[in-house]
């Protein structure tokens, strides 16, 4: 069986990453597993571990008072579930609900933060991965509010 | 087959009158038209190639052929309402006569991208004009690598040709990539923009050929991605659209930079016209 170690470091986001640093990160990861239709966390909730997911896609959505929830984002395999770990006030801003059997490494943001903190090219590299992913998703986002399949 | 009437090929401002033959409902404002030639048989097309389509009294619109060349005797077009023409156009009932004149442009390189793999990206009623290449290249399967077929649309309720990409999806030699701008929690499919897709399909991007139609914007963001992925320029081909008129290049209507999209396009190659994409004046 592997150890978690192995299993971060074949995550792509984990790609390149220095054996100490990655230490550094095993010690604040843990294997998790989610059913369909579970939830990785909901809204308003303490951003206090976010998720890599390894197998299985997880569905991102917004509950509008009165209305039923509007799925906005899936990710699957390979991909980061999660920034609001980042930035106080450290909550999360939406739900996260397994589409199928998810399994994931769970990171305690508590636990990374105080690590970046202490060493500031693990906080420097966390960041070199993170904002590649935020800045893609703030396009993709652009892209959905122009609502461009609408009629204009 | 041959030119319908001599007259149309020798005038190109002259319609020949065609017949509504068959309609079918795709989505609450998009019909399919079958239209028949009232002499003679239509003429060939090449996938991504258009007709000017003049519902009478009322005007004329540019409209992508969305069948198969290779199948029927009909055009096949497939027609959003998003305005008068276009509106009256969808509202006609088979039997209805309206003037045609094409097919005009250019088409997607599908004989040129045999051998390669293909990728082909379809943003809304995009799917339209590519649907004859898509046909074609089902058609002459072996002919082609990899196939992968990604398309986005804004929710689960407005996909056009549903059924048809369900049938492709079956399919065991072709890769299907489908999501949505957003959806309730009913739909299991991905939600995304469609550009998101490509880094997860399977294709070789020094090898492939892409084809991309959609709304402008859309098309922008996935040749991004597709260049992002290893893709050159030269291999990415988008269907451009503006407000087109004559045709045939003469009233200057469609201008981009110094080409004309009816003339010159529709299809055109990325490293022929990105850099006019996000020029706000063209």
């Amino acid at each position: 069986m592997k150890g978690l170690d192995a299993i971060l470091e074949e995550h792509p986001f984990f790609a390149g990453f220095a054996p100490p640093h990655m230490q550094l990160i095993a010690g604040c990861a843990r294997n998790r597993r989610f059913d369909e239709g579970e939830y990785l966390f909901h809204e308003g909730d303490p951003a206090d571990e976010f998720f890599l997911i390894r197998h299985g896609r997880v569905a991102l959505d917004i509950t509008p008072p009165g209305r039923d929830p509007i799925v906005f984002e899936t990710l699957g395999p390979g991909e980061i579930v999660g920034a609001s770990w980042l930035v106080p006030p450290y909550r999360w801003m939406f739900d996260a609900r397994a589409l199928e059997v998810v399994r994931a490494i769970g990171i305690d943001a508590a636990c990374l933060r105080g690590k970046c903190d202490a060493d500031h090219d693990l906080g420097y590299q966390m960041m070199m991965r993170f904002l590649p992913i935020l800045v893609k998703r703030l396009h993709a986002t652009r892209l959905q509010i122009l609502d461009v399949y609408g009629r204009h | 087959m041959a030119a319908t009437d001599p007259a149309v090929a020798a005038d190109p401002f002259l319609p020949a009158l065609y017949r509504v033959a068959r309609t079918r409902r795709e989505l609450a404002d998009t019909v399919t038209l079958e239209l028949l030639p009232l002499e003679g048989v239509r003429p060939d097309f090449a996938p991504g190639q258009f007709n000017m389509l003049y519902a009478f009294g009322v005007g004329e619109a540019a409209i992508s052929i969305s069948g198969d060349a290779a199948e029927g005797a009909a055009f096949v077009h497939t027609v959003r309402n998003v305005g008068a023409v276009s509106g009256a156009l969808a509202r006609m009932r088979p039997g209805a006569t309206l003037g045609l004149r094409g097919p005009f442009g250019t088409g997607w390189p599908v004989a040129a991208a045999e051998g390669a793999d293909v990728v082909i990206v379809a943003g809304g009623l995009g799917l339209a004009p590519l649907r004859p290449a898509i046909r074609h290249i089902l058609n002459h399967r072996r002919r082609y690598g990899r196939v992968v077929l990604l398309f986005g649309s804004r929710n689960p309720g407005e996909m056009l040709f549903r059924r048809e990409l369900e049938r492709w999806r079956q399919r065991l030699d072709v890769e299907i990539g489908v999501t949505v701008d957003h959806a309730d929690p009913s739909w299991r499919g991905n939600v995304g923009v469609v550009p998101s897709l490509i880094r997860h399909a399977s294709f070789d991007p020094h090898e492939a050929v892409a084809f991309v139609c959609g709304p402008e914007v859309m098309m922008r963001f996935t040749a991004t991605a597709l260049l992002a992925a290893g893709m050159g320029g030269e291999r990415i081909w988008l269907s451009m659209e503006r407000n087109m008129k004559c045709a045939i290049g003469l009233c200057g209507h469609c201008q981009f930079g110094p080409t004309f999209i009816c003339k010159d396009g529709p299809v055109m190659r990325h490293d022929v016209i990105g850099g006019l994409l996000s020029v706000r004046e063209i």
